[in-house]
């Protein structure tokens, strides 16, 4: 278990060190969103009936920017050598990475999301379930991305083929993540889709770790 | 480390000759490779290599570039899988027990796994932690940074080391956690001669305490209980021409000579 937080705490410890990756996700994320107000007008009934869609989209992308480095860095240094020796599992070391991943950029996200909601003028009931369904979704979007991460990793240009591999996996967490605050927002029950939301989440995170440690272990040969 | 020492009957092993077709249950053979074929992108790198090493032995691995050196290493520490052949670890397969492998053994390849955002003392505590499953004290640490003269930098990030100094780091992760089994690949690239020194010494000692080495080397490095391995001997006829022809004059004339040596073995 050590091996796992020293390689959580790494990452989180050298991301903070270089300040580039994390701060980088975050303010992709609030410039795009700030975007859209710009584009749209100030009108607040089409703000709040685009709302949750514009950020989660937002934040999907964000989430896209940060994976490409997930793996990559370790292999161009020849660590991911050394981490295929150690004796904790891939698979732990694969969980390591997305929930260091997570902290620096699906936190991030969860905590200025809802400042962004109410910027495009949400309303309190769907801001509640808003939070919620990001907390649920997040970790589902690093889990789906650290496959695409793990599959492009030594591929050259493996940024553009991430994005098209990994965005249409996405789609699922977007439309119940919308689903949810729209549900909400029409004074309808937004469980269903948290829910399944949930559900994804439980689904992605054995997916995730098994799909990446295999595509790892191919590109180690 | 000591409890994985053969027993004591070593005395009546003689060492089996790098080469030949002989069965490894030997006692005394602790390491040993069986029928080694590699092939990488399509190119039969070696074929047909055997090798067997005892405790206190030091394996030599010699040859023109891209004759193998580096792919047997990676074979020996798991990280490629042979396309034919065994490694045997007291006679049992490898690969049967693939993390007890991992356990008992230092890679240290070309690429030296180095976080420049992270300070020496954090990168050599980091791996250790990791194959040690605890975090090292800071003794240890100091004591494996100091063997190679880095113990001055310790606290400084990684960012600002030289090359010598980057490999010179990646050695002392060598030393900073114990195993029977050391794959060095170039370990002299880019050290200077005291560091060298230094290197030789840890080896010895290595060696003495029973530990094996298998050092995949152009430069001469002279070694106790050396056994060179010459890895053109195994390359399939038709690619050592085409290595041979790729090659400049002077990598042609190297290959020559190393063909002589290992015929004379």
């Amino acid at each position: 278990m050590t091996g796992f937080w020293l390689i959580v705490h790494r990452d989180v410890v050298m991301a903070w060190r270089q300040g580039g990756d994390g701060l980088m996700a975050i303010m992709f994320f609030l410039i795009t969103v700030t975007l859209f107000p710009l584009g749209v007008g100030p009108e607040s009934g089409i703000l709040a009936r685009i709302g949750a869609a514009v950020v989660w989209v937002a934040a999907l992308l964000a989430t896209l920017l940060s994976l490409e480095r997930m793996f990559q860095t370790d292999f161009e240094d020849g660590s991911f050598d050394l981490i295929a020796i150690a004796p904790l599992p891939l698979e732990a070391v694969v969980l390591a990475k997305c929930m260091a991943n997570w902290l620096l950029t699906g936190a991030p996200l969860l905590l200025t999301a809802p400042i962004l909601a109410m910027m495009l003028h949400m309303d309190r009931e769907g801001l509640a379930i808003f939070v919620v369904a990001m907390a649920l979704g997040t970790p589902s979007l690093v889990f789906i991305g650290a496959i695409g991460a793990a599959l492009t990793v030594g591929a050259r240009r493996g940024g553009v083929l991430l994005t098209l591999l990994v965005l249409p996996l996405y789609i699922p967490v977007l439309i119940f993540g919308v689903g949810a605050v729209e549900a909400a927002v029409t004074g309808q029950s937004a469980q269903p889709h948290l829910l399944v939301l949930g559900g994804l989440l439980l689904g992605t995170l054995p997916l995730g770790l098994w799909a990446s440690t295999t595509a790892l272990k191919q590109a180690l040969e | 480390m000591d409890d994985t020492h053969p027993p004591s009957d070593t005395s009546q092993e003689v060492g089996v000759a790098i080469g030949a077709k002989k069965p490894q249950k030997k006692v005394g053979v602790l390491f040993a490779g069986r029928g080694l074929v590699c092939v990488r992108g399509g190119r039969t790198v070696f074929v047909g290599l055997d090798f067997a090493l005892e405790p206190g032995d030091a394996l030599v691995l010699m040859g023109p570039n891209g004759s193998g050196k580096s792919s047997l290493l990676r074979i020996m520490a798991g990280l490629l899988k042979p396309a034919e052949g065994d490694l045997l670890w007291h006679g049992y397969a490898v690969e049967d027990d693939a993390r007890s492998h991992y356990a008992r053994q230092h890679y240290v390849g070309h690429l030296d796994g180095l976080k420049v955002a992270m300070t020496v003392s954090e990168n050599l505590s980091f791996w250790t932690g990791l194959r040690m499953g605890e975090v090292p004290s800071a003794s240890s640490v100091r004591n494996a940074l100091s063997a190679f003269g880095l113990d001055c930098l310790a606290d400084f990030p990684a960012r600002i080391l030289s090359a010598g100094q980057k490999r010179r780091l990646s050695l002392a992760r060598v030393l900073a956690s114990p195993a029977d089994l050391w794959l060095l690949d170039e370990p002299t690239v880019a050290l200077d001669r005291d560091s060298v020194a230094a290197l030789k010494q840890a080896i010895a000692h290595h060696q003495q305490h029973g530990g094996m080495v298998v050092i995949a080397t152009h430069s001469e490095m002279a070694l106790d209980r050396a056994r060179p391995l010459h890895l053109d001997r195994f390359v399939p006829a038709s690619e050592l021409a085409e290595l041979q022809e790729d090659a400049a004059t002077v990598l042609r004339k190297n290959g020559h000579k190393a063909g002589k040596k290992g015929r004379r073995l």
